[in-house]
């Protein structure tokens, strides 16, 4: 069974009497360790299938299966008991609570699903680990530069070990060398068996990806990058509708 | 409850989210305090209020167990009722024979007690002095209005029976006469000493205790056990004397200046120079002192009857009695302790509401300081919120946030108000009369901070339900 399962989802928005379909019948499946990149041009509908798949908000139509479990009818409090336990996020602007020193802040996750202080400080201490950012405990947001953000930011989304983790054009605001080094950070993750969707207008990036979901105007259009997925691991078992349109290759 | 369930659901550790909270408000050090400022307001005012009012209740509990408690009732002369007013001629007057028709017929009355009152001048050592109550009585008067006697006896039923020239004063008349212990250093026992009450010669022979509220009888131990205090300290002690050279309580005063002859010497000796008090006293006149049956006419009647009780049954008992030897001409009225006990208990129920109308009003400002407050906190913190939000804060784990720091807040104002209220209470106590220095209690303490909490509870949940309902996405957006 896949991780996740979209059947025929929607997003309409309303504007002023006018309707906006954010997302437009979208049907595919994501599996357990796939690394994944949605892309498409500003305004297709990126953001909105990320916040959707991550449990930030429900669809207007379609269902969704998240790990066996039903999603799109489920309450605000059950999907933030989801987004705690089973997502992770990383942001472009990082979002880390500038009150918070790093350690506090990779905690945070933690505090609402009741993790004691001790075992706390020693999980959020190894995603810090794993990221780079040990050495870094005790300063503040502030006081670092964007890349060493944005690996906190990611250490965060580690720290509960979830089955997601989504970044949203997470390097949008740094430098084209960090932003490198932030890819080879996720490529490491997937390597050690992380489901990982990146979202990004950028082909560049999406192009680390061995699959590509292409949005345009809310509708998706995927390619798999046999190469790169052949490269990395065993053939990814295709979902039965993967289509090909021309138009989304390049 | 909505955040009763929304509290149930919160997973974080109640440890976590209060250093949170007291990390915000610590942030925000100076706000934070002037948001506190009402609560103080509100949580010292309720307390002193309180105390105030505690002590003025028991200021007046003790003078009303000065002037003889609930079970006395006075017989007092009164202008007959319209209907009746042709028989104003017939009218007798409280009379000794209803005193005797009293002892026999009401079962209730346990203690009567006769006066005769005597506008009286006395002078003795060179001074004279117009004493507040010169009264005939007989004996049981001593018990009957809770004096007590400090020196030689009270007058007794021989003195009485053979119209003796003795009486009994108070310390407010031997101070005015001979002089105060104060003033001359050693307090003067005037028993047997004679004394001219309107050119007629008494002997003295007892003399009542000092009377005081507890407050006053402290301070003036205290100052005996001190030390001689330097010449300068005479000054300051001067100006605390009202009322005879002692300060106190009025009720205190009057007693003390009371002065006891036997009836039957008032009777057969002043018998042109009584008064007869109440508004009976124009008509009364008009027959003489004799009245129309001949009878000892008396200014007032006291008596005690069984028991608070039957304080009903007991008047309506004397009453009958009255009415059938008066032939049916209403020319009496009752007063009881009760009345005055009322007018005390009004007088504290309104001073209690008022203190409390201060007091929630503070509080509710301070509320409403406090949600406004916590209003512009959360919409500083919309992102922040939408950053708990996506990490997989509920509804509730935001909810309870902004609560703790709502409650944290008020308590604190709360405790800050209990300290400001010793300092207030110490204010009031030094313009307030001595005897009605205010007491604070610990209920009363422990309902303002009550109080403060259940305020920060109010005051948080409008702005932790809008908090907690925050769309997280937009919230995330938001600059
Ligand atoms: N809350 C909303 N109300 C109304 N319309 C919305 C809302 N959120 C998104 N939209 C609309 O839905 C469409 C898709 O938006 P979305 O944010 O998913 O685009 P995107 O692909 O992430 O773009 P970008 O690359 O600029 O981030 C846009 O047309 C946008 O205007
Ligand atoms: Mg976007």
């Amino acid at each position: 069974m896949p991780l996740v399962e979209l059947r025929n989802v929607s997003k309409v928005y309303h504007l002023g009497g006018e309707e906006i379909r954010a997302l437009d019948d979208v049907t595919l499946d994501i599996e357990t360790a796939e690394f994944i990149s949605i892309i498409g041009p500003s305004g297709s509908g990126k953001s909105t299938l990320m916040h959707i798949l991550g449990c930030l908000d429900s669809p207007s139509q379609g269902t969704i299966l998240l790990d066996g479990v039903m999603i799109h009818n489920a309450s605000s409090r059950e999907l933030a008991a989801i987004r705690n336990r089973k997502i992770g996020f990383v942001f472009q602007f990082f979002n880390l609570l500038p009150k918070l020193n790093v350690l506090q802040n990779v905690e945070l996750p933690m505090i609402y699903s009741g993790v004691g202080g001790k075992v706390r400080h020693e999980r959020a201490m190894h995603a810090l680990e794993q990221v780079g950012m040990a050495n870094r405990a005790k300063h503040r947001p502030s006081q670092l530069s964007g890349g060493q953000q944005q690996r906190t930011a990611i250490a965060r989304a580690l720290v509960n070990n979830p089955r997601i983790i989504f970044a949203d054009e997470p390097t949008g605001n740094l430098d084209s060398h960090t932003g490198e080094a932030i890819l080879q950070l996720f490529r490491n993750l997937s390597q050690e068996g992380r489901t990982i969707i990146l979202v990004t207008h950028d082909p560049e990036i999406a192009a680390v990806t061995p699959r590509r979901i292409e949005i345009r105007d809310g509708k998706v259009a995927e390619k798999v990058d046999i190469k790169l997925a052949g490269l990395d691991r065993a053939p990814i078992p295709t979902a039965g509708d993967i289509t090909s349109l021309p138009d989304a290759c390049r | 409850m909505r955040a009763a369930e929304e509290i149930r659901h919160t997973r974080a550790q109640f440890g976590i989210v209060l250093v949170a909270g007291l990390r915000e408000i610590w942030a925000h050090k100076f706000r934070s305090l002037l948001t506190m400022l009402g609560i103080i307001l509100g949580v010292s005012s309720l307390v002193a209020m309180s105390a105030l009012v505690a002590g003025m209740e028991k200021g007046a509990k003790e003078a009303l167990v000065a002037i003889g408690g609930l079970e006395k009732i006075r017989v007092e002369s009164q202008e007959l009722p319209p209907d009746q007013r042709h028989l104003t001629d017939q009218a007798v007057g409280i009379t000794i024979n209803d005193v005797y028709a009293l002892a026999k017929n009401s079962t209730l009355v346990t203690r009567l007690s006769p006066e005769m009152r005597l506008p009286a001048t006395l002078s003795a050592n060179g001074k004279t002095f117009r004493p507040w109550l010169c009264n005939g009585v007989w004996p049981v008067a001593l018990e009957m209005s809770e004096h007590v006697i400090a020196h030689g006896r009270m007058i007794n039923d021989i003195d009485d029976e053979m119209a003796r020239n003795v009486c009994v004063i108070g310390t407010a008349t031997r101070d005015q006469l001979w002089g105060s212990p104060e003033e001359i250093g050693r307090e003067i026992i005037p028993v047997g000493e004679t004394v001219y009450i309107n050119g007629m010669p008494f002997v003295v022979v007892g003399l009542f205790q000092h009377y005081e509220s507890e407050q006053d009888r402290k301070e003036r131990l205290a100052r005996e056990l001190a030390p001689p205090e330097a010449p300068g300290g005479g000054v300051a002690r001067d100006r605390g004397r009202r009322f005879g050279g002692r300060r106190g309580n009025f009720v205190f005063h009057l007693k003390n200046s009371t002065v006891y002859l036997p009836l039957n010497t008032v009777w057969m000796k002043f018998r042109s120079g009584l008064s007869f008090s109440g508004l009976g006293s124009s008509f009364q006149s008009v027959g003489g002192a004799g009245g129309a049956t001949g009878d000892p006419r008396l200014s007032t009647l006291e008596m005690r009857i069984a028991g608070v009780e039957v304080l009903t049954e007991a008047l309506q008992q004397v009453r009958n009695v009255l009415m059938s030897t008066h032939k049916g001409i209403e020319d009496f009225s009752f007063r009881t302790q009760e009345d005055w006990a009322e007018q005390i208990n009004v007088f504290i129920r309104n001073a209690r509401l008022s203190g409390v109308l201060i007091a929630g009003i503070s509080l509710l400002v301070g509320g409403i300081g406090i949600m406004n407050i916590m209003l512009a906190s959360i919409s500083e913190r919309v992102r922040e919120i939408g950053i708990r939000k996506s990490v997989g804060a509920s509804g509730a784990d935001v909810f309870v946030q902004i609560l703790v720091e709502s409650v944290v807040i008020a308590v604190f104002g709360g405790i800050a108000g209990l300290a400001a209220s010793f300092g207030l209470v110490q204010l009031l106590a030094s313009v307030s009369p001595t005897e009605n220095a205010p007491i604070v209690q610990a209920s009363s303490l422990l309902i303002a901070f009550g109080f403060s909490a259940l305020v920060g509870v109010l005051a948080g949940v409008f702005p932790a339900i809008k908090a907690a309902r925050l769309n997280p996405i937009q919230a995330l957006r938001y600059e």
